[in-house]
């Protein structure tokens, strides 16, 4: 059994954490630039408020009930952190699916055991870091999915935020029956059209198709999906769609490294290829994540895993700046001693880059221009290391001038600023 | 270029860079090596204060109403989330709304927030919404010629 766990309305609720004055008022996190809503908590989504709304668009009565907060992804990314190790208390299998999910691998534990383990997980996780959790069990990661969203919304498992989906069981056939097939994991509106024309319009009647079929209709993926339902694993991690407003780029090594120049190399390959896909589907990024971790089924091998958030002064899709930022997190996360097993990139608060709101160096890059640049930072982080910092400075904007970023309502970086602490009185 | 690295936990994770001399583990099958008696390793002060580094966070303190346990105005706080508010204990309180530090204490079948300042009252919990947030296990006090 693999469990997905998922951190219920994440950001809102890390601030909550530290601002418990917000607890069960109407709260949303506002994208870079404060432009639109990202976050929001219950009480704002009972309010007919949709993700993604303009801060302007906002209705006068909405705007003078609600708080507003710019995003805060040190403070995000250090209490995703917190979750992960936490969940590492349960299981050595822990895989980083987004900032605020989880798969945790459960494999030869007793089934039976599962619904009061994942209370226990449930109950830690709240307790040590403040951030309430669903957890989703099933065979698959698709399954897992769907039992997520269960533990979360339906009447029969929210109240306990755990739901077990065993294949073909009598609730996982209830739950697909319910489900419409385009609120699979996996499966978009238009293949749910063409779906529905084939008499298939619950997630049921996906999982009771022929595989066959459907690999000659649509494609190999979604064949893997009627796979999934049906209980038996055929979807990789690295497979899966990604989650909206997210992009990461990941490897596993070929082998353990303890190798810095490794770490370095597959980080800003990583960084790289991240910004291409950022460039091709036009959007900008303002905050970048490192995560870094050992083989957790080499128990012999002393364990380590870590994560780090470098915020962009300003929204971005040059690799140059991204690879830069992954550089740096890179000297934070590194330790010596350890035998490296994955390393990533992950794109936090992607927004159109349509609606960015100065542009200062739009200039599109071709392949060559773009290892051209490469090159050039290199030498420039060269010069920089060994005739000491700012010897070389690019010609961008500084922290503080008017392009900064704007964040005007963001919290406290409470956990990873001195100057930031929470104060009690 | 201009980015700010923020690091994720300062009251985290990061096992202290080198806790154990990496060949002790990969003796313990074998006859114990003599010279692992004196391998002493650099003395790590934020493994000694955090147990515990993900439920553990750090909190500035206000006010003077604990002096009495020792924690004044400006102090840094270590707060364990994973430790049981045991009556006796200082703890981390969200009291209406508001982080408030104080120490829980019984008296018969009541419940109280009391301070370690006899200019401030005892606070009864009943009939108040009150969550506990961790509780408080150190404090960094410095003093004068220390820099912040």
């Amino acid at each position: 059994m693999i469990a997905l766990v998922d951190c219920n309305n994440f950001y809102v609720s890390c601030e909550r954490v530290f601002n418990p004055a917000l607890e069960g008022r109407p709260v949303g996190v506002l994208s870079n630039n404060d432009g639109c809503i990202v976050a929001r908590s219950n009480e704002l989504k009972a309010m007919g408020v949709e993700m993604g709304t303009a801060k302007h668009l906002l209705p006068p009565s909405i705007r003078r009930q609600v708080t507003l907060l710019s995003s805060n992804y040190a403070l995000y990314g250090d209490m995703s952190r917190r979750v992960t190790d936490v969940l590492a208390e349960f299981s050595p299998d822990v895989e980083v699916y987004s900032i605020d999910e989880s798969f945790v691998g459960f494999h030869g534990f007793d089934s039976a055991t599962l619904e009061a383990r994942g209370q226990r997980l449930r109950q830690t996780v709240q307790q040590w870091t403040g951030i309430p959790v669903s957890v989703g069990f099933a065979p698959t990661r698709v399954l897992a999915k769907v039992a997520n969203h269960a533990a979360k919304k339906h009447p029969g498992y929210r109240d306990q935020g755990v739901c077990l989906l065993a294949a073909d069981s009598p609730a996982t056939q209830a739950l697909l029956k319910q489900l419409p097939v385009t609120e699979i994991w996996g499966i978009a509106r238009r293949t749910g059209e063409r779906l529905r024309v084939m008499g298939i319009e619950t997630a049921w009647q996906l999982r009771e198709a022929d595989p066959k079929q459907i690999r000659r209709r649509f494609s190999v993926v979604q064949e893997r999906i009627v796979w999934e339902l049906r209980g038996q694993p055929s979807i990789q991690l690295d497979d899966m769609i990604q989650p909206k407003q997210q992009m990461m780029v990941s490897r596993s090594f070929g082998r353990l490294t303890s190798s810095p120049h490794d770490l370095r190399e597959a980080l800003r390959q990583h960084a790289a290829r991240a910004g291409e896909k950022l460039r091709a589907q036009q959007s900008v990024t303002s905050a970048v994540m490192l995560l870094v971790r050992t083989n957790a089924f080499r128990q012999d091998l002393p364990q380590y895993r870590n994560r780090v958030v470098v915020t962009l002064d300003r929204p971005t899709d040059d690799s140059r700046e991204l690879i830069h930022a992954a550089i740096q997190g890179l000297r934070l996360l590194w330790r010596k001693g350890y035998a490296y097993h994955k390393a990533g990139v992950m794109l936090l608060d992607l927004s159109p880059k349509a609606n960015r709101q100065l542009t200062l160096t739009e200039t599109p890059q071709t392949e060559e221009e773009a290892k051209r640049s490469e090159r050039l930072m290199a030498t420039v982080d060269t010069l920089n290391r060994e005739l000491g910092r700012g010897t070389i400075q690019l010609g961008l904007p500084r922290a503080g001038n008017a392009w900064a970023l704007r964040s005007e309502h963001r919290t406290p970086r409470y956990t990873t600023q001195w100057e930031e602490l929470v104060h009690v009185r | 270029m201009t980015t700010t690295a923020s690091w994720v936990g300062s009251a985290a994770l990061n096992p202290a860079p080198q806790p154990l001399p990496m060949f002790a583990s990969a003796v313990r099958a074998g006859f114990p090596s003599p010279a692992d008696d004196h391998l002493d390793a650099e003395m790590d002060l934020h493994g000694y204060v955090v147990k515990r580094p993900a439920a553990t966070f750090f909190a500035r303190s206000e006010g003077d109403s604990m002096i009495g346990d020792g924690i004044h105005h400006g102090d840094l706080l270590v707060v364990d989330r994973s430790l049981e508010p045991l009556p006796g204990r200082v703890i981390v309180v969200a009291l209406d709304g508001e982080l408030t530090v104080k120490r829980l204490e019984r008296v018969g079948q009541r419940t109280y927030l009391s301070a370690s300042n006899p200019a401030y009252q005892p606070i009864p919990l009943e009939g108040r919404e009150a969550h506990v947030w961790g509780v408080v296990t150190h404090v960094l006090h410095s003093l004068p010629g220390a820099t912040p």
